[in-house]
């Protein structure tokens, strides 16, 4: 079992989600995040889906997602052939926020984006490693809420939309 | 010119060439039906008892046909009756256009009366649907929905038109649909692949061939045919892909799978190229995987990518058409005879017939067996009769022994082992053609399940011949109990009506035999009389079908008893 980013270009019509989700479903398989998006053409909407598989599966899935009549094109990518990132708000009362606190914002490239008069709310933007592990730390601060984005990732391949759909 | 909505869905149906719709009306498909009194000239309705019954109908008109069968329901519960057959239809690759009302676009999502959320529940069922909730969106979902059904690998398609759509006014203006972005039919085959198949063939000292329903869909039967002469292969079919290839072709060496014939499953393990056309290596075919074919080198010809390398790793995947792959491949290979391949096919096969097919179709015992009915069939149809065939033992006897000869001649539930399909779907292969023999092969637990489709018999006068084989059981799942669960028949044996009464109270003409110095005497007069017949025979009660492969045991491990 490994980590995957399965990318889905599609036309942006109703119940397309539903549609590949249910690919998963069938097969029991979870996802692990999943976002979607408008792509560079407008109409065009792109889904990264981030799965823990093995390829053989990642294959199957990828070949059943493409059979799907809107969607334009299905493929998939090891870490390694993506860049991406997720973004992780944190939410801390006011009244934890000392000397301490305000280095582990510095060391982990942590950003304070809202200052409320009971609570602050940071931003970190990076691997899910990078999210977890400033996650942990701030558990110890009376951590009020925490929310983490799917992967965005876009391929190192050269290819684009337009290759697809000629 | 404005027209209604509901005029809109007729006339593009007749746009499509669609000649008989299958449906049941309802609220929310009424305008539709207010519609069709005024084509009934242009296109044709069969009001069937059920709405499975329509879908099914729809399923084996398509089937002989190779046409797109076209199915009308209501919302609600007229919708969720379509289900069985939609997901028959997507397992099977049957094309069809299902067309189903729903509450105004005003209601939706207000739980409002007989409002079911039909895209939602049919979504893995179907290959594409939609809804349209606004009239000038019908034609065009009707045209893709047709291009869909019928292209690339067929499927079902479901279309939920609102009830408001139907009763406003709208252009007419029917764009047929050629194709579009996100839809690939098919993809072109590489001349690449052609030459590395070559090759393996062209060294292969026992190559086979194993043909499925792809061959019928893609019309490739010549080009099976050639390429089998010219290069001498054996080659055996599936369920779904009997009638594909004539039996009496020289290469023709038998059925694959579970009930299969005892040379085509256990030489599976023993070729050394093994040459898949147009079939998806379903379980029931392999058996264990983990014990399949190891030794071979696969070559798959399959249109569809999702199927490659999904159950089977192919060594050489064509993907593509296989028409066209054929007759590149049959061009690429060398000419050759395999005569002592072709001979342990032989051999084996006359084991399997003193054995099992000797014992079946000409038995010596009391009792009557499904084979020698089949046998007798054989003696009276005609070389282009359709067999459709329900789910059970009488399924997969009347597979062993119908005697294959033409394309389209073989209607069955195969993916989905739909009970209750046989009925409906011989009556729609009887409307396609009235001239042609259709009969209809089902058990006594299965004509139950839609047994309300002799009305429809009766009210259209299909000339459906209906052989019903009695055996007082849900006899697959008995012969199962008696061989796995330590005979412990639980909940199979059936208290059975009448059933020659029930025809004749549908007007059909009937006839029981329960000897055997009856059986072909009754045979005969169900073939020559000129409209529906019913003939029940009373079979054996505990007869079991072999050869089989049980479940999780290799294709090499094919009981013959
Ligand atoms: C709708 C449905 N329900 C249950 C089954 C499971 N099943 C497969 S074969 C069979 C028995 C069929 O009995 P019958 O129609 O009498 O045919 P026989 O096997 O006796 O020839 C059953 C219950 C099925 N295939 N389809
Ligand atoms: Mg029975």
């Amino acid at each position: 079992m490994k980590r995957y980013t399965i990318f889905v270009i599609t036309e942006n019509f109703i119940g397309i989600l539903n549609r590949i989700t249910i690919i998963f479903t069938r097969r029991g398989i979870n996802i692990d995040a999943l976002t979607a998006s408008e792509s560079r053409l407008s109409g065009i909407h792109r889904i990264t889906i981030e799965v823990t598989a093995n390829e053989d599966t990642v294959i199957q899935l990828v070949n059943q997602i493409e059979k799907i009549v809107d969607v334009i094109k299905a493929f998939y990518h090891e870490d390694e052939g993506v860049v991406y990132q997720e973004i992780a708000l944190y939410k801390i009362p006011v009244s934890r926020l000392d000397g301490g606190l305000e280095k582990v914002i510095r060391q982990h490239n942590a950003k304070i984006i809202a200052a409320e008069p009971e609570f602050v709310v940071l931003e970190l933007t990076g691997h899910k490693e990078q999210t977890q592990e400033l996650l942990e730390i701030l558990k110890g601060y009376g951590l009020l809420e925490f929310a983490r984005s799917g992967r965005v990732a876009v391929a190192k391949r050269m290819l684009t939309i337009e290759s697809f759909i000629k | 010119m404005m027209i209604r909505g509901a005029d809109i869905v007729v006339r593009s149906l007749i746009a499509e060439q669609a000649e008989i719709i299958f449906g049941y009306p309802g609220g929310a498909i009424m305008p539709v039906y207010d519609a069709l009194y005024d084509y009934h000239e242009q296109i044709k309705h069969v009001l069937t008892r059920h709405e499975q019954g329509a879908i099914h109908a729809a399923q084996g008109y398509a089937r002989v046909s190779g046409k797109v069968g076209v199915c009308l329901a209501t919302s609600g519960p007229g919708a969720t009756n379509l289900i069985t057959g939609l997901a028959d239809a997507q397992i099977d690759s049957t094309p069809l256009v299902c067309i189903t009302g729903q509450v105004a676009a005003h209601l939706l999502g207000t739980d409002a009366f007989q409002e079911t959320d039909v895209v939602g529940i049919s979504m893995p069922a179907t290959k594409w649907n939609i809804q349209v909730q606004r009239v000038e969106d019908i034609a065009a979902a009707i045209a893709r929905g047709f291009f869909i059904a019928r292209s690339g690998r067929p499927g079902p398609v479901l279309i939920d038109i609102t009830k408001n759509a139907q009763t406003d006014f709208g252009e007419y203006n029917y764009v047929p649909c050629l194709g579009f972005r996100s839809y690939k039919t098919y993809e072109p085959v590489e001349v690449s692949k052609i030459q590395e198949a070559a090759d393996l063939i062209n060294k292969a000292e026992r190559p086979y061939v194993l043909f499925g329903q792809g061959v019928v869909l893609g019309k490739a039967e010549a080009e099976l045919k050639f390429f089998l002469d010219k290069t001498g292969i054996p080659a055996a079919s599936t369920l779904l892909g009997s009638g594909a290839l004539s039996q009496d072709h020289p290469n023709y060496v038998g059925k694959l799978g579970m009930h299969g014939n005892y040379a085509p499953n256990l030489l599976t393990n023993q070729c050394d190229v093994l040459i898949a056309v147009g079939m998806r290596f379903d379980d029931r075919v392999t058996g264990d995987l983990k014990r399949y074919a190891k030794q071979a080198k696969v070559i798959h010809l399959e249109l569809d990518p999702a199927e490659v390398n999904k159950n089977v790793k192919a060594h050489v995947a064509v993907v593509g058409d296989c028409k066209e792959s054929l007759s590149m491949l049959t061009s690429a290979v060398e000419g050759k005879k395999h005569e002592s391949w072709m001979a342990r096919f032989r051999e084996l096969e006359q084991e399997e017939k003193s054995t099992v097919v000797q014992p079946d179709i000409m038995p010596t015992k009391a009792g009557l067996t499904m084979g020698e009915v089949i046998h007798q069939i054989n003696q009276y149809k005609a070389d282009d009769a359709v067999l459709v065939t329900d789910v059970g033992q009488h399924q997969m006897i009347a597979w062993r022994y119908f005697n294959y000869k033409k394309p389209r001649t073989q209607v069955t539930s195969g993916g989905l082992g739909t009970m209750g399909f046989a009925l409906p779907a011989a009556l729609g292969a009887q409307l396609h053609d009235y001239s042609r023999q259709v009969v209809c092969v089902v058990g006594d637990g299965g004509i139950q399940m839609t047994i309300q489709e002799l009305g429809t018999i009766m009210q259209t006068k299909a000339p459906v011949k209906i052989v019903l084989l009695n055996n007082n059981y849900l006899g697959m799942v008995r012969q199962w109990q008696q061989m796995f669960f330590d005979k412990r028949y639980s909940f199979t044996e059936l208290d059975n009506p009448e059933f020659i009464k029930i025809a004749e109270a549908y007007n059909i003409k009937s006839q029981k035999v329960s000897d055997r110095a009856d059986l072909k005497e009754a045979i005969e007069d169900m073939f020559i009389h000129d409209g529906p017949f019913f003939l029940e025979v009373v079979v054996e009660k505990e007869d079991n079908v072999f050869p089989m492969i049980a479940t999780g045991c290799s294709v090499e491990e094919v009981r013959l008893s």
